[in-house]
């Protein structure tokens, strides 16, 4: 067991690193700038065989990495926040040509008023891109997550992309220990990527050719498919990590579950402290629990019905505004799963965090008291509260 | 110079595909095959030559092509050229792969120009090769940085008060060249064995190259699609399109004109400066332009004299 004091970012490049990637074309933006910078770094050092393309843009980034991914390369960027916005045009052309790119990215605010502290609106914003999207809590999640990433984008049942989402400055810059596999057991976790289709003059293919009324829709309708088997091909994944690095991961993590009469739903680094709060709770008798999806798309539906169908009063918090619809993402997703359901949980969203506003177990703590009360009076006062903002 | 003789027959670019009849892009992209010298990749960007060569099911391709999108073929190439470097490195065999992207004046002096400088700077072993129909054909004949003065297009209209598009068409060469690059040539299909000595010499340097060559639309031009070849050599013939190279920092006239035309041979078979001869004949446009034609031919000479 080697543990390393990294920040997330370090331990997101850490990870590239020992993935053995062929092409990593990135663009600096804050707070993801530490994952180039080392990654550089190593390619300076000759540590790794890999293509550094220091691009002149995230849109170019993308675009060189759909290349690369073409011909048979395994790829690796990383961006946030007004970096994503400008990719957003390649990232459906990514998922589109089924390019198995594995992305860090250091969620931040959008533009305007400009912002560099942590949220999710910028990757909120490309959720139906067709990108698997994983959201971690710490910096060994995300080096957890990352090594993982790039086998379930490769799975010849999967072909997709992969971001992996660390809050911004929370986890990009806040330093831990970070237990790390050793490079021998990474390449043999991975092995080296087989792709189904590339460029190669041997085998001369045509890729994104133009597709009308006659076809569109068919390979549309085969992303979804792919998405779909993503949860069973991350199981498979995560159970064969757990062996080698003896840390179990799965589509979510459940804590206080089994009894819990309150819970939260969060994404992140706010689960952590909700954690430790709701065990304050349990301490004093409260059923309360807290179920943090690691999976965010595809969105585990049926596995959140399950963990939540037996609780009476919900909160799910987004760390992003979806202006003008009637929740946030995330709470949107939860109030889908649970729509089939004969007796639903009382649901409300807490909208918190905007521009990296701090999040306090105080905070956290007032919440999961307002769910219990929901609990036991079935009366749901405030269907979306913004927590900690000056009204 | 190449022979007809040393040309390949190989077709690695298919008939059947839906280019326009007279569209110069068909006759590029084939004296473009004729060209290579090995295993090559093509990108392109999102044009006409995309939209009509790769209709899905089909492709006029027989060697690997990939689109991704309209501003950035510069930007995947460089991805292409690195991930086979890259792969080499760790063991992969495949030997030296060619890329070239492909791209209209749109995509290239417009909205793919940061992605082409981006990569001009970085050094990326390809070959980009613009194919300048001087406008937005492929969305219906819109005015592009390529688009010569006076031009009627569908958003630089000739109308009673503007006579067609008032800017002048972008020195693409000239922004090629100040990236220090060792290579970068215009070219013109009605010289057929210029143009693809030129692309043989772009695949050879060992760095990026840039090859902007004129494809006449009979669509986007209004002339007789017959006569498209005659097209690209009048526009050579009056000085209009200069034929040269720009070679390790050395400039160099390709074609020397014997018998100089006056531009006016050039628009005065073209629709789309129709307007500068009927209903009135504006001899003020025209001397406008052929003042430029001038002008552009002696910067031209000075390049290539220093």
């Amino acid at each position: 067991m080697t543990i390393l004091g990294m920040t997330g970012d370090e331990a997101v490049a850490h990870a590239a690193k020992q993935s053995k990637v062929d092409i990593v074309a990135a663009y600096p933006i804050t707070p993801q700038t530490i994952i180039v910078e080392r990654f550089s770094k190593y390619v300076a050092d000759g540590e790794v065989h890999t293509g550094y393309v220091c691009v002149e843009s995230e849109h170019s980034a993308l675009s060189a990495c759909v290349g690369a991914s073409l011909t048979g390369a395994r790829v690796f960027t990383a961006t946030s926040s007004q970096g994503l916005a400008l990719m957003h045009e390649m990232m459906y052309i990514a998922s589109g040509l089924r390019c198995p790119i594995v992305m860090g990215v250091a969620n931040r605010a959008l533009s305007a008023p400009i912002n560099i502290h942590g949220d999710h609106s910028d990757m909120m914003g490309s959720r139906d891109s067709g990108w698997i999207q994983i959201y971690v809590e710490n910096p060994q999640e995300a080096y957890d997550w990352t090594i993982q990433a790039f086998r379930i984008a490769e799975d010849k049942d999967v072909q997709l992309p992969v971001s992996v989402n660390l809050d911004g400055f929370i986890i990009t810059h806040s330093m831990e220990g970070v237990d790390v596999l050793d490079d021998l057991a990474v390449s043999q976790f991975l092995s080296i990527r087989e792709p189904i289709f590339k460029l190669d003059p041997k085998n001369p293919l045509t890729f994104g050719a133009l597709c009308f009324t006659d076809y569109y829709f068919e390979f549309k309708r085969q992303q979804t498919e792919a998405m779909r088997n993503v949860q069973t091909v991350l199981d498979k994944v995560c159970r064969e990590y757990k062996d080698v690095s003896g840390r179990g991961y799965g589509a979510f993590e459940a804590y206080g579950m089994e009894d819990a009469e309150a819970a939260v739903v969060c994404i992140g680094s706010t689960a952590g402290t909700a954690r430790d709060v709701a065990w304050k709770l349990r301490t004093r008798g409260k059923k309360v629990g807290v179920l943090k999806p690691w999976l965010y798309r595809p969105f585990p539906a049926e596995e959140v019905n399950a963990a939540l169908k037996h609780v009476k009063a919900v909160a799910v918090f987004d760390k992003a505004g979806s202006l003008g619809a009637p929740y946030g993402a995330l709470c949107t997703d939860v109030v889908s799963s649970l729509h089939t359901l004969e007796q639903r949980p009382k649901i409300f969203n807490v909208i918190y965090g905007l521009g990296g506003r701090d999040i306090q177990p105080s905070d956290i703590e007032l919440v999961l008291n307002k769910a219990l009360d929901i609990a036991e009076t079935g009366l749901v006062k405030e269907e979306t509260m913004f927590l900690g903002v000056r009204e | 110079m190449v022979t007809l003789k040393e040309l390949t027959t190989d077709e690695l670019f298919a008939s059947g595909h839906r280019l326009c009849a007279g569209c110069g892009e068909g006759t590029i992209n084939r004296m473009t095959m004729k060209a290579l010298r090995g295993p090559t990749v093509i990108v392109a960007a999102t044009g006409c030559s995309e939209v009509a060569t790769t209709i899905y099911p089909y492709t006029s391709w027989r060697l690997p092509w990939a689109h991704v999108a309209f501003e950035n073929a510069a930007a995947v190439a460089s991805g292409v050229v690195e991930a086979y470097k890259a792969m080499a490195r760790r063991g992969v065999e495949n030997g030296h792969v060619d890329v070239i992207a492909m791209a209209g004046d749109g995509g290239t002096y417009d909205i793919g120009i940061q992605a082409l400088s981006g990569a001009l700077e970085r050094g990326h072993d390809f070959l980009y090769i613009c194919i300048d129909n001087e406008a937005y054909m492929n969305t219906g004949i819109q005015r592009s940085g390529s688009t010569p003065h006076g031009a009627d297009t569908t958003t630089s209209p000739a109308g009673s008060v503007i006579p067609g598009k008032p800017e002048w068409k972008k020195d693409l060469i000239g922004i090629c060249a100040a990236h220090g690059i060792e290579y970068a040539a215009t070219a013109s299909p009605a010289y057929w064995n210029d143009y693809i000595t030129k692309v043989r010499k772009g695949l050879e340097v060992n760095g990026p190259a840039v090859i902007d060559v004129l494809s006449p639309c009979p669509l986007g031009w209004r002339h007789d699609s017959a006569r498209s070849i005659e097209m690209v050599r009048l526009a050579v013939e009056t000085r209009y399109f200069p034929i040269y190279e720009f070679e390790r920092g050395k400039y160099r006239l390709n074609l020397s004109i014997s018998k100089l035309k006056p531009v006016e041979e050039f628009l005065k078979v073209q629709g789309r400066f129709g307007h500068l001869f009927k209903p009135t004949y504006r001899k003020d446009v025209i001397d406008e332009i052929q003042q430029n034609v001038d002008a552009n031919w002696n910067r031209i000479l000075n390049l290539c004299a220093n």
